[in-house]
């Protein structure tokens, strides 16, 4: 029998997938044991939300090395498209069946998005990228919150002033009405379908990381015109990575959307703090290490709901954590005395110290 | 008459949000550094000039110059403790994530002195309003004096910086750190320095800001900080000049739009218009176009 060799990079992704799943299997026997609290069985749907953000941000921070600070925005394009849609197909098509387009067709809203801005946005650099996909993101939050949309027997009617304009006839329904966004989205999603979308996502994400592909991306984030000069098409490589992020935050959107029975674009689920908030999954997590971002989000999610006896105190406590640990794992100083005194180096030096006795 | 009226508004909003940038602009050229903390130190100047004119009664010019010094302070200690480890860090996101988690930071602990409730903030101004045009243009002493002292301001730091040592200092270690310190300069001191200059801005802008929008939360920095990083950027960050016309432009182009566009839609049209100026200009209005070597 030929022996299976598995090399160090299949290994490594398999193990990613092992942790999402045992985690999973865990919360489940949890569940069915009665252990797990309602107030955490809530959060085991944005918990995949954000895994899901972290990880596609992390390919457009880490992997394509630009920083970007509109994600919420693009998974604030994904949510309401897809709630759009549900909300007009409800009773029309059957549920599962209805939930797959929503998650397609908030994927495809947020990948033209993503090249509708990547073309002009992507020939900016470091800072000035970043303050501009964080405008974009600012923009859609904006332009959502005064949007009417109603449908009644003749049709669609579109309005930009308030509910009243619509004129809608008798029987008509507002379907998206400006600052109080959608109501009454059906309820589609579930933990077992955010396990799967965040499974489906590391299967995206790691295959193209580790793709012919994935290397030309990372080849144009460590050396720009080196990559260039080896013939690599620096606008089509930036594009994808950026796509394939602006998709995968729609689908984060659409699981969201169906988790709510009304979505609204506020500044603290869509705004640029929920950008940074992402940011700061990613690079707490390791920039450009996937398994890393997953964790940050899960551990970074989780802190403030834990923390939740300490009341008042909690969101200081998170903060004095954030900056603590960027300090530790950052700071070339700290870094130098960390190596100084890891186990591993304390350990080889007894072994030293033993071998010349 | 209502245009103009309009117009002074938005330059005078504009006017803060120049000295706020002002802020932004010089640690970004001197750190390389985004910090978006800086909003927040606004809101801890607007704080404490509250507190003493309300708690302490103490006279509002001198609660002015408390909350300066308190926001220098504050300045100076943010970076020390929380960003000079992280200046070799070998990311640059490493010290905007640091400047995220001040930012949380001080949001939380004014929540915990202060409460989230809003406080109405007394304006410090006491020159009387400019009637002109008989009556039909009216403008506001809060509006004269945000409008004068942004003018001080700039001539004032634009002669600091050129004319004097420690501002040449800033030049040449905003071009070139190893240079400068290879030159004797201070390299440390000459940043702290920056970060007080900026800190000490913000505090005037605090009190500006408040009295002529009299309402105080935790949150009351972050969108007039995310604002000013704009104009920052508008003007070309790390350029003096470039921020007083960013920031003006920004202001006027928001009043104007509230006014004729929509009011909803007014923080979109800011954003827009940035977006079409770094597409056309991608360093900003007055940045400096950086050849890129092999």
């Amino acid at each position: 029998m030929k022996k299976m060799k598995i090399n160090k990079t299949t290994k490594n992704n398999l193990i990613t997938y092992g942790m999402v799943l045992a985690v999973y299997l865990l919360v489940e026997l949890f569940i069915a044991g009665g252990k797990v609290s309602s107030l955490m069985q809530g959060l085991l749907v944005p918990l995949c939300v954000y895994v899901i953000l972290a990880v596609s941000l992390n390919l457009v921070v880490g992997i394509l090395g630009e920083l970007s600070l509109g994600h919420a925005g693009f998974m604030c394009v994904g949510a309401f498209s897809s709630a759009f849609f549900s909300k007009c197909m409800n009773g029309v098509m059957p549920d599962g069946l209805r939930f797959f387009c929503a998650l397609l067709i908030g994927a495809a809203v947020a990948a033209l998005f993503g090249f509708i801005i990547g073309i002009p946005v992507l020939r900016l650099k470091g800072d000035y990228l970043a303050i501009v996909t964080l405008a974009f993101g600012e923009i859609i939050k904006n332009l959502i919150n005064v949007f009417f949309i109603g449908r009644d027997a003749d049709g669609f009617h579109f309005s930009m002033k308030d509910s009243i304009s619509l004129k809608l006839q008798e029987g008509g329904e507002i379907i998206m009405n400006g600052p109080q966004g959608i109501n009454g989205t059906p309820h589609d999603s579930t933990f077992t379908i955010g396990i799967i979308l965040v499974l489906l996502t590391l299967f995206i994400v790691l295959n193209l990381v580790h793709s012919r592909d994935g290397r030309a991306i990372m080849s144009i984030r460590d050396n720009r015109i080196a990559a260039e000069s080896v013939g690599i098409n620096i606008t089509k490589y930036k594009l994808m990575a950026f796509i394939i992020s602006a998709a995968l935050a729609g689908t984060a959107g659409v699981l969201y959307a169906h988790n709510l029975a009304t979505l609204t674009a506020l500044p603290k689920n869509f705004g640029y703090n929920q950008s940074i908030m992402i940011l700061v999954f990613v690079v707490l997590g390791g920039i450009g290490n996937i398994r890393g971002s997953v964790i940050a989000a899960v551990v970074l999610t989780l802190l403030p709901e834990l923390l939740r006896g300490l009341n008042d105190y909690r969101m200081l406590i998170y903060a004095i954590v954030l900056i603590v640990m960027m300090l530790l794992n950052w700071s070339p100083k700290a870094l130098e005395l960390r190596e100084r005194y890891s186990p591993k180096r304390l350990l080889a030096k007894r072994k030293e110290a033993k071998e010349a006795k | 008459m209502s245009f103009v009226s309009y117009l002074i508004n938005g330059i005078s909003l504009g006017s803060v949000y120049a000295i706020i940038a002002l802020g932004y602009t010089m640690v970004y050229g001197i750190a390389k550094m985004l910090n978006f903390a800086h909003g927040d130190i606004i809101m801890v100047g607007g704080y404490i000039a509250l507190t003493a004119m309300n708690a302490w009664g103490v006279n509002p010019i001198l609660a002015v110059v408390l909350a300066v010094i308190f926001c220098t302070i504050l300045g100076v200690v943010i970076e020390r403790v929380a960003y000079r480890p992280l200046r070799k860090a070998a990311s640059p996101l490493a010290v905007l994530i640091t400047a995220i988690g001040v930012s949380y930071l001080l949001q939380n602990v004014a929540l915990l002195i202060f409460g989230a409730d809003t406080k109405s903030f007394t304006s410090v101004v006491s020159v009387p309003s400019l009637v002109l045009a008989g009556g039909s243009l009216i403008i506001s002493g809060e509006t004269i004096v945000t409008i004068v002292a942004c003018m001080v301001i700039m001539i004032c730091l634009t002669l600091f910086i050129n004319k004097t040592k420690a501002g040449q200092a800033m030049l040449a270690v905003s071009e070139d750190k190893g240079a400068a310190q290879l030159m004797g300069i201070n390299v440390n001191g000459t940043i702290a320095l920056t970060f007080a200059i900026g800190s000490a801005l913000a505090a005037i802008a605090a009190v500006l800001l408040c009295s002529a929008y009299p309402s105080l939360t935790p949150y009351t920095g972050a969108m007039p900080g995310i604002k000013a990083f704009v104009a920052a950027v508008f003007g070309g960050i790390g350029s003096v000049p470039g921020a007083l016309i960013g920031g003006l432009l920004l202001g006027v182009i928001e009043i104007l739009g509230k006014a004729y566009i929509s009011s909803q839609m007014a923080d979109a049209i800011v954003f827009a218009v940035l977006i079409i100026v770094l597409l056309v200009k991608p360093t900003g209005l007055l940045g400096k176009q950086i050849q890129e070597k092999v």
